[in-house]
């Protein structure tokens, strides 16, 4: 977060906090909820990865100031971001080994 | 030896414009992006080569890790609070929220513990099967994170904390920075719950 902040900036920021924590506490409620649907498990993942990925963000604009941070760091956690996709990829190609099967 | 003042600090380097704290701790997470989702990425890696796979609630406490959910995310509320309270110079309230945040680390340890009991208790051990294998391992990187949060925070709550009377700014970045890391900590919690418990 930047450093120049009025009293005012700051009081925003607290709402902000609270409105986050409620936000996340609705969310983990609503996760837990449709896991005791059942729902099938392709449906499941979506759904649970979506939630979780809203969350996530929550987290990271707001009390990690992400969204308010300079444009320094937000280059380096995009690279991050893309490299570790790259890396949750990596088992997608062995799909293509039917080695054994 | 005279004091050697540690340049960058409080005040912004010309070339990045973020002080040095700020800069070292967001390339430490982006790091531990990596650690983690190395982790992750081997999670798919066993899920789709298994024959079977379990539904994490058979064999883990569902209502227990939703416990320590909401503890974790409570307790990046605190940290943040304990930081904002810092800018609006209340030593005192600072001092209550990094209390709270330290408590329900420690909260969220003790329930981990009594998880951790259960599963051996019934006999489930990394060894056990591939997916009680990589419960253990992810949880417990996660848990050693948590343990250093708390090392860290309990430092600034307490010794760490006589920096504010010589370098009030300092000492908040300070806490800003430890904070990242909680959040951090709480952002994994946030993916390893869904992905271990409830898929």
């Amino acid at each position: 977060m930047s450093d120049a902040h009025t009293a005012d900036d700051l009081k925003k920021h607290v709402r902000a906090y609270i409105l986050v924590f409620v936000s996340l506490m609705v969310l983990t409620l609503v996760t837990v909820a449709v896991s005791y649907l059942h729902l099938p498990v392709h449906q499941a993942i979506a759904v649970a990865l979506v939630i979780a990925s809203v969350k996530g963000s929550l987290v990271a604009c707001y009390f990690m100031h992400l969204i308010s941070e300079k444009k320094l760091i937000l280059w380096v956690m995009l690279l991050t971001v893309v490299f570790f996709a790259v890396l949750l990829f990596v088992p997608v190609f062995t799909v293509a080994d039917r080695i054994g099967r | 030896m005279s004091d050697i003042e540690i340049p960058y600090t409080v005040a912004a380097r010309p070339d990045t414009g973020l002080n040095n704290g700020k800069i070292g701790i967001w390339l430490f997470l982006a790091s531990e992006v990596m650690l983690f989702g190395a982790l992750f990425a081997t999670y798919i890696l066993l899920r789709v080569g298994a024959v079977e796979w379990p539904h994490g609630a058979h064999y883990l406490n569902v209502p227990l890790a939703t416990l320590n959910t909401i503890v974790l995310i409570s307790s990046s509320v605190t940290m943040v609070m304990a930081w904002y309270s810092l800018k609006i110079d209340k030593f005192g309230r600072f001092r209550m929220y990094m209390a709270a945040t330290v408590g329900f680390g420690a909260v969220f340890l003790v329930v981990k513990y009594f998880e951790y009991s259960a599963k051996f208790h019934h006999g489930y051990f990394p060894k056990t099967n591939t997916f009680l294998a990589i419960y253990f391992t992810m949880t417990g990187l996660h848990m050693l994170h948590v343990i250093g949060g708390m090392v860290v925070n309990a430092y600034f709550w307490g010794p760490g904390a006589k920096l504010w009377k010589k370098d009030k700014e300092h000492f908040t970045n300070r806490v800003e920075n430890s904070g990242l890391f909680w959040h951090f900590v709480d952002l994994v919690w946030i993916f390893l719950f869904p992905v271990l418990y409830l898929l």
